[in-house]
C-alpha cells in the first residue's frame, strides 16, 4: 500500500510546533489567497509574527488569521478573517485563513473563548470578540510605530496594511515583532456599522480553490503511517446491546487486524457517549466493512425492539385532542372563547424524524501513543472533541492534539456522535493509528434525527375576520421537547387571547440539532395555519400578517419587501399557486414566497422561490445569498422526499435509495433578497431561510390545488385536482 | 490478485481483492483521495470519475473490470485548476463544505466534452446522479453554462 503525503515526523512537528493555527500537518495547501477570482492559487500560511493568539503577519505584510470555529461549508473561515480585517485594516489580498489550534486554546485559557460552530452564531454572536481581535492588532502595530517614530500613537495611521505619521511611513510586516510586545493601558474599541469598509462587501469565500481539484482534506482523507482501517455496527436498535458474536468467520477474511466489540458505558445515553457496538479493524476499510458483514452479531433490542413510527403518529394524535399538561405561554384565556364558537376552526399538523446524512460519512483517525493522541475527526467544536478524545484516553488535555480538517457537512450533528470515542478506543486497543468511516448507513442509523413534531391548532375570528382566540398544542418526543416550542410558543401575531400547550409522546430514538433547529419543523406548521385563519376570515395572506404585525418592524419590514418584490397573488389560474411564510430564527426574521405548479396528475413542480431576510447586518452579501440558496434546497429535501421510515425500533431508510435527496434537476430558481433593519440586532445565515421554505410551499399548492398538505414528506400525498 | 490500472496517465499495481470497488484502490491503495465515499450504491456521484472518457460512479464497479482503461480522476482533470470546469466553479464559488464538488465536476467536465453547448435540460440529465447536501446545484449551472462559453 501506498502511504502519500504524511510523514509521522512532519506531523508531531508541526502539530508541537503550531502554537496557533497549522490545520493539517502536511504539505496539502490548506490556506486560501482571498483573491481567487484573481487567480491567485492557494498559498500556504506565511511564518510571521504572532500578535496574539487570532493573527500573524508576516515581513511582508501577510496576515494570517486563525480560524477557532469549523469550516463546513457556512464560509466560517471567511468571516472571521474578513472581521479580523475590517479592524486591522489590510488588503484582502494579503489575508490567509488557517484553523486555529484547539490544543492552545484547552490548555491556554481558552484564548479563543468558544471554538464551537452552531446555531448561526458565528458573526451573531461572536463578531464583537473576533473584531476586538483585529481591533487589538492594529492599536498594537500604531502603538509599535508611534515608538520607532517617537511621536504620539493618535498621529499613527494604520490603513491598508500600512502604518503611516508624516513622512513616516512602513508596512505591517515591519512592526509586527515590536508589536507582539506592546501592552496597552487600554484595548480599542470595535468599530460600528458605518465605520466599515470590508464588512458589508462581496467577498469570494476562502476555502474554494481547495474544494476544485481534490485536495481539500476532510476527515476521511486523512492518511497515517501505519493506519489501519475499521467500520462500525452500533446496535441499530437505538439503546439496545451485543448479546453475542460470532467473529470466527470474520477474523479469518485476509487483512482482518482484530474484531473488537465497544461496549455502552452509560445506562442512559447522551450525545456522545459510547453505544453498544461490534467494531472490525483491518489493513484496509473494503475489507473491514466486508469483514463487518460476516460477523454474526445477536442484539438485544429490549421492548424498543418493536416500537415504530406509525405507534406514536397515533400517540400523538390521541394527545392532540386532550389538553396539555405544559402550558408555555398565556395571554389571556381563549379557552371559553374556542368552547363557544360552533364554527371555531381547528388543524392539526405533523412532520416526521430527518437525518443529517452530511456528504463525508461521519469518519475519525485516531493516534494513541504513551505520548500522545492525536485525532481527526467530523465535529463542530475541535476543543469538545479534545476534551472527548482526552477523556476516552484517558489522557491529560495537554498531550491531546486535534489536528483541524474541512468538514464535509455537519448540520448540528457535528458534537452529538460517539465517533471519536470509537475511534481513540480502537486506536488504542489495536496499538495503532486507526481510521475509523461510518458507512452511509450506519450514519443514518445512528445519526441524532432532526425530532418530529405535531400540533394540533384552534382559532375563533372576530367579526373582521381577525383572531380573538387561538390555541396551539404541540406533541414533541421527549429528547429535546423544548424544539416544539420555537415559533409556536413565542408567535409574532397581536391574538389577544393566546395559549400555547405542549405534550410528550414516548420514543427512545435520540435526537439533537439539525440545521435551524425546531424552527425548521414547526414553521410549516404554525404558517399554514396562519394562511387557514386568514383565508377563513376572508383575508390575503400578506396582509393579514402585515395588520397583524402591525409596530413589529423587522417582521414589518420583511413582508413590506415581499410586497414589493415577489409578485404575491392569490388570483392564478388553478394549477397554479403562491404561497408565503415568514419564519423567526437564530435572530433573522426571513419570509419565502414559493411559486408552484400542479398537473391536474398532481405533478408537482416548484418555480421559483423568493426569499427576503432581515438578519439586522449582513457582512458579505455574497456568502449570504449563497447560504440562503442552501437552505431552501436543505428543507426542500426534507419537505419533498424525506421522513425516516421508523418499524422495529429502528430507522429503516438508512441510504439515499430509499432516503431521497433533492436534485438538481428539481431546485428552483431563488431569488434572494434583504430587507435589513440594522437595528444592533444580528442574526445568523447559515439555517435561517430553510425554516419559512416547507409552509411557503405548502401554502403555494393549497392554492394550486385546494389541497391543504398536512404532513411531510409532500410527495407522499395525492395532489390531483380536478 | 495484482493489477495494472492506467490512472491520470500513470500505471499503478496494485494487489487487491478483484471484487473491490475501484473508489476504494484509488482512495486506499494508490492514495487519490480527491475521489469521494458518499454512499457506496451509486446514488450519490461523489465518486464520479472518467472511465474512458465516460463519467462513472466507481463506488460500484470491480476494480478488476477497470484494468486496461483510461481512468481520470478529479487530481488528473488539470494539473492546476485551469480545466475551464474548474475555473468557472471558482469564479463562480460553488463548493460550499464541497465534498461533493469532485463528483460533481467530474459529471460536468464529462458533459461538456461530449455536449459543449448544453441545455438546461441537458444539464439536470447529466447532473441528476449527483447528490448536494449543502444545495449549491444554482451555482453548478451558472458554472457549467459559463464553462461552456468559455469552452472546454
Amino acid at each position: 500500500m501506498t502511504q502519500l503525503d504524511l510523514s509521522r515526523r512532519t506531523f508531531v512537528t508541526s502539530a508541537l510546533a503550531a502554537g496557533g493555527g497549522l490545520m493539517l500537518g502536511f504539505h496539502v495547501p490548506v490556506a486560501q489567497a482571498a483573491n481567487l477570482v484573481m487567480g491567485d492559487a492557494s498559498k500556504a500560511p506565511a511564518e510571521g509574527a504572532e500578535i496574539n493568539a487570532w493573527l500573524t503577519i508576516d515581513p511582508k505584510g501577510v496576515v494570517t488569521v486563525r480560524t477557532p470555529h469549523t469550516e463546513m461549508g457556512q464560509g466560517g473561515m471567511t468571516s472571521v478573517a474578513q472581521l479580523v480585517a475590517e479592524e486591522l485594516n489590510v488588503p484582502w489580498k494579503d489575508v490567509r485563513a488557517v484553523l486555529a489550534d484547539a490544543n492552545r486554546h484547552v490548555n491556554k485559557g481558552q484564548e479563543y473563548k468558544d471554538m464551537s460552530t452552531g446555531s448561526s452564531n458565528l458573526v451573531r454572536n461572536r463578531h464583537p470578540h473576533i473584531m476586538q481581535a483585529g481591533a487589538s492588532a492594529r492599536e498594537r502595530l500604531r502603538e509599535a510605530a508611534a515608538q520607532k517614530w517617537n511621536v504620539p500613537r493618535e498621529q499613527v495611521k494604520a490603513e491598508q496594511g500600512m502604518l503611516s505619521a508624516g513622512a513616516n511611513k512602513g508596512g505591517y510586516g515591519e512592526f509586527a515583532s515590536a508589536a507582539a510586545n506592546v501592552k496597552l493601558a487600554e484595548e480599542p474599541k470595535i468599530k460600528a456599522y458605518g465605520d466599515w469598509w470590508l464588512l458589508g462587501k462581496d467577498v469570494p469565500r476562502m476555502d474554494v480553490a481547495v474544494k476544485v481539484d481534490g485536495s481539500a482534506i476532510y476527515p476521511i482523507d486523512v492518511r497515517v503511517p501505519g493506519m489501519v482501517y475499521a467500520a462500525v455496527k452500533a446496535c441499530p436498535v437505538p439503546g439496545g446491546k451485543v448479546k453475542s458474536f460470532d467473529a470466527a468467520a470474520a477474523s479469518a477474511r485476509p487483512g482482518v487486524v482484530a474484531v473488537i466489540e465497544l461496549k455502552q458505558t452509560k445506562d442512559k445515553l447522551a450525545n456522545n457517549d459510547m453505544r453498544s457496538a461490534i467494531a472490525v479493524v483491518a489493513d484496509s476499510f473494503y475489507r473491514a466493512k466486508t469483514a463487518l458483514d460476516l460477523v454474526k452479531i445477536e442484539w438485544d433490542v429490549g421492548a424498543n425492539g418493536s416500537m415504530s413510527f406509525a405507534a406514536m403518529d397515533k400517540q400523538a394524535v390521541e394527545l392532540m385532542g386532550k389538553e396539555g399538561k405544559h402550558v408555555m405561554e398565556v395571554r389571556g384565556d381563549p379557552r371559553p372563547i374556542l368552547g363557544a364558537d360552533a364554527k371555531a376552526l381547528k388543524s392539526e399538523f405533523m412532520r416526521p424524524y430527518e437525518a443529517h446524512a452530511p456528504m463525508c460519512p461521519p469518519t475519525a483517525v485516531a493516534h494513541v501513543t504513551k505520548e500522545r493522541v492525536d485525532i481527526w475527526s467530523f465535529t463542530q467544536d475541535v476543543s469538545a472533541l479534545l476534551r472527548v478524545a482526552a477523556n476516552q484516553a484517558g489522557r491529560d488535555h495537554k498531550d491531546v492534539f486535534v489536528h483541524a480538517t474541512y468538514q464535509g457537512g455537519a448540520f448540528g450533528l457535528g458534537n452529538a456522535v460517539d465517533l471519536p470515542r470509537q475511534a481513540v478506543e480502537l486506536s488504542k486497543q489495536v496499538g495503532k493509528p486507526v481510521k475509523l468511516i461510518w458507512t452511509r448507513e450506519e450514519d443514518t442509523a445512528q445519526t441524532r434525527s432532526r425530532p418530529p413534531v405535531w400540533a394540533h391548532f384552534e382559532a375563533s375570528l372576530d367579526d373582521k375576520g381577525l383572531p380573538k382566540a387561538m390555541l396551539s398544542r404541540a406533541v414533541a418526543e421527549p429528547g429535546v421537547p423544548a424544539y416544539a416550542d420555537r415559533g409556536i410558543a413565542n408567535i409574532p401575531y397581536a391574538i389577544p387571547n393566546y395559549r400555547y400547550e405542549r405534550h410528550v409522546a414516548a420514543s427512545h430514538i435520540p435526537v439533537g440539532p439539525n440545521r435551524a433547529p425546531g424552527s425548521n419543523s414547526n414553521g410549516f406548521l404554525m404558517e399554514q395555519f396562519i394562511d387557514e385563519m386568514a383565508l377563513a376570515g376572508g383575508w390575503d395572506p400578506l396582509e393579514w400578517r402585515l395588520k397583524m404585525t402591525e409596530g413589529n418592524e423587522r417582521w414589518q419590514r420583511v413582508l413590506l419587501k415581499m410586497k414589493e418584490v415577489a409578485g404575491f397573488t392569490t388570483k392564478l389560474p388553478k394549477g397554479q399557486g403562491m404561497g408565503i411564510a415568514v419564519v423567526e430564527s437564530h435572530g433573522a426574521t426571513v419570509g419565502v414566497c414559493a411559486t408552484v405548479e400542479v398537473s391536474r396528475r398532481g405533478s408537482l413542480s416548484i418555480e421559483k422561490i423568493v426569499v427576503v431576510s432581515n438578519t439586522g447586518y449582513v457582512i458579505n452579501p455574497r456568502a449570504a445569498h449563497e447560504q440562503v440558496r442552501g437552505c431552501v434546497a436543505w428543507e426542500l429535501s426534507h419537505v419533498l422526499h424525506g421522513g425516516l421510515d421508523i418499524r422495529e425500533g429502528r430507522v429503516n431508510n438508512v441510504n439515499f435509495n430509499n432516503y431521497k435527496m433533492l436534485r438538481l434537476p428539481d431546485m428552483p430558481k431563488v431569488e434572494s433578497h434583504f430587507a435589513m433593519s440594522e437595528d444592533k440586532w444580528w442574526g445568523g445565515f447559515g439555517e435561517t431561510a430553510g425554516p419559512p421554505t416547507p409552509p411557503a410551499v405548502a401554502n403555494a399548492i393549497f392554492f394550486a390545488t385546494g389541497k391543504r398538505v398536512r404532513s411531510t414528506p409532500i410527495l407522499k400525498h395525492d395532489l390531483t385536482w380536478a | 490478485m495484482k493489477l495494472t490500472l492506467n490512472v491520470n496517465g500513470a500505471a499503478h499495481e496494485v494487489d487487491v481483492e478483484p471484487e473491490t470497488p475501484l473508489l476504494w484502490v484509488l482512495r486506499d491503495a494508490i492514495g487519490l483521495t480527491g475521489t469521494k465515499y458518499g454512499c457506496g450504491i451509486s446514488e450519490c456521484g461523489s465518486c464520479m470519475i472518467h472511465i474512458d472518457g465516460q463519467a462513472a460512479k466507481s463506488c460500484n464497479l470491480n476494480v478488476a473490470a477497470a484494468a486496461g482503461k483510461k481512468i481520470v480522476t478529479i487530481e488528473g482533470l488539470s494539473k492546476d485548476r485551469s480545466h475551464p470546469v474548474q475555473k468557472a466553479w471558482i469564479e463562480h464559488t460553488v463548493p460550499q463544505c464541497g465534498y461533493c464538488q469532485s463528483g460533481q465536476i467530474m459529471s460536468a467536465a464529462a458533459l461538456l466534452q461530449k455536449n459543449p453547448k448544453p441545455s438546461d435540460r441537458q444539464i439536470d440529465e447529466a447532473m441528476a446522479g449527483n447528490i448536494c447536501r449543502c444545495g449549491t446545484y444554482i451555482q453548478i449551472r451558472e458554472a457549467i453554462h459559463a464553462a461552456a462559453k468559455t469552452g472546454v
